[in-house]
């Protein structure tokens, strides 16, 4: 009898277990089909569409000190290697300074005390990553719109892209979004975490803070800041290093 | 479900027209949409394998639930871990051998992830895709169901119903894998109500609330979303085990169909006609 059961239930695993690869194969399969997949892909443009008609204006919650992260987790790059940027580091910033360039009336070059300098926000947000996990942290430094303002924005400037010191896995990280996000009330240039200038391992010198997107549209070690009319020309042209090498969402408000 | 038949009232073995096409068509569309839900949101878990309460939560934090996998005399292992308690679940969760024999070290195997192969961006485009297939489907369906009174007629449950002595000699019929027979079997029963309004007014409005929460750029919108679950990574373990009670009522749902006949069951799913069942103690 236990031999009985135990053959009926080998045979029942066994069945599941084929039927589920047999679905799971088609599943894969299906996701290979360029029409299936720009079809699913497409409901990124429905993310967008639905969150800017039902909150483009919205500000993203901010929390007291006492809701804090007691230790906030550093990811993706934590170190840069780039000689320039040791050295600056190893200066504490003090002969950097910020490009701004691309499509403006006048590129700009800001050293860190000049950001410093300007009307400042601080805000405490939480940053969520694509991954799952949650961390609250204090940012303060100027606002990006401010920055932008100075140098001036061509109409025909459609997107802000953010050019990185670091490389990831060898390859350079940047990030891009477009105006809404840029002119965001909470959307910073932060060079101060939790009361302190930020740490190498958070994106010294300078950090985007975009509070209502995940985590890797907060890039890190941001030295040249580039107005343009389109992404398509810039790396892998779509708009981020993740976008690029790892097929992830360009908006990440979900 | 009810449309009787004209004329005389239908017995045991009559076929009668049972489910509704609006029912019938949202029904498939949901099994297969609550699948690809479950497989990919296994993959996003796989991600970050860990449960927290609260807003905040990361590998700093302390998790109530977390698979992974360490080594323990040499021996490596995959675990389950809840609160204090650990189960060892090797082969299974947090240890696992994949397709080509590899050894590997995510929480849910690739048996049960869409796609099979780790790949966060792959699983969050098949789950963002299909949440929008989930969420308009279920308030077309709900408001169509009120529309062609489906709610009022079949889910209702009325104030006889709610009789804690009607509810008790429900448990007790499906205990003994009594079913209704003849016209009764034209009605859903008590429990089965409260099975079907648990998960259309429950468990898959929860499901695509907590999802919302999870999104910072609606959390900006519409902040009460992750406030009345006590923060986004509470909303989180929320999606998690509201995900797992939809399992369970799968497979309980699998285990009715099986015992009250699958043919006829299956059948009155895809074509709406069911074969009343006769009542063999007469």
């Amino acid at each position: 009898m236990s031999r009985l059961i135990l053959s009926r239930r080998t045979l029942i695993r066994g069945g599941a277990a084929g039927a589920g690869s047999i679905m799971l194969s088609g599943c894969d399969k299906l996701f290979e089909n360029p029409t299936f997949r720009h079809t699913l892909e497409g409901a990124e443009d429905l993310h967008k569409l639905t969150q800017r008609a039902l909150g483009r204006h919205a500000l993203a919650r901010e929390f007291s000190e006492a809701d804090m992260s007691p230790q906030f987790r550093a990811n993706g790059s934590r170190e840069v290697a780039d000689p320039v940027y040791r050295q600056h580091l190893a200066q504490g910033f003090s002969q950097w300074a910020l490009r701004v360039e691309g499509l403006v009336d006048k590129p700009v070059t800001l050293p860190l005390d000049v950001l410093r300098s300007m009307p400042q926000r601080k805000q405490i947000t939480r940053h969520d990553c694509v991954e799952g996990w949650s961390a609250i942290g204090q940012w303060t430094g100027p606002r990006l719109g401010a920055i932008l303002d100075l140098a001036g924005l061509k109409p025909q400037a459609k997107y802000i892209v953010f050019h990185c010191a670091d490389l990831y896995h060898g390859r350079p990280y940047y990030e891009s979004i477009d105006l809404v996000d840029a002119f965001h009330p909470q959307t910073l240039l932060a060079w101060s975490m939790n009361g302190r200038p930020l740490e190498q391992a958070h994106g010294a010198p300078l950090r985007l803070r975009v509070e209502r997107q995940l985590g890797y549209k907060h890039a890190k070690f941001v030295t040249r800041i580039e107005a343009v009319a389109s992404l398509g020309g810039i790396y892998g042209g779509k708009g981020g290093y993740w976008e690029d090498n790892g097929s992830y969402a360009w908006y990440a408000g979900i | 479900m009810s449309e009787q038949a004209t004329g005389a009232a239908p017995k045991g073995g009559d076929v009668v027209k049972r489910h509704r096409f609006s029912t019938r068509l949202w029904h498939w569309i949901n099994a297969v949409t609550l699948l690809v839900m479950l497989m990919s949101g296994l993959m996003i878990f796989n991600a970050h394998p860990r449960l927290y309460w609260g807003e905040y939560g990361a590998n700093y934090d302390a998790p109530w639930l977390k698979i992974s996998s360490a080594r323990a005399g040499g021996e490596e292992y995959g675990y389950l871990q809840i609160g204090r308690a650990r189960v060892t679940t090797t082969g299974l969760l947090g240890l696992w051998k994949d397709q080509d024999g590899r050894v590997q070290r995510r929480a849910f195997p690739y048996w049960v992830t869409i796609p099979s192969r780790y790949s966060l961006a792959g699983a969050r485009i098949w789950h963002l895709a299909f949440a929008w297939v989930l969420a308009v489907g279920l308030l077309f369906y709900l408001l169509w169901s009120l529309v062609n009174r489906h709610l009022q007629r079949d889910i209702h449950i009325t104030r006889a119903e709610w009789r804690p002595s009607h509810i008790w000699h429900d448990v007790k019929d499906h205990a003994r894998l009594r079913f209704p027979t003849d016209v009764a079997a034209l009605r859903y029963n008590v429990l089965q109500k409260l099975a079907y309004a648990g998960v259309l007014f429950g468990l898959l409005p929860l499901m695509i609330l907590t999802g919302l929460a999870l999104s910072p750029g609606t959390d900006a919108w519409f902040p009460l979303a992750t406030e009345i679950f006590g923060g986004r990574q509470s909303a989180r373990s929320v999606h998690f085990l509201c995900a797992f009670a939809l399992v369970a009522f799968f497979l309980v749902h699998m285990a009715m169909v099986v015992l009250a006949g699958p043919f006829n069951e299956v059948r009155s799913m895809i074509t709406g006609r069911y074969r009343l069942p006769k009542d063999k103690t007469a």
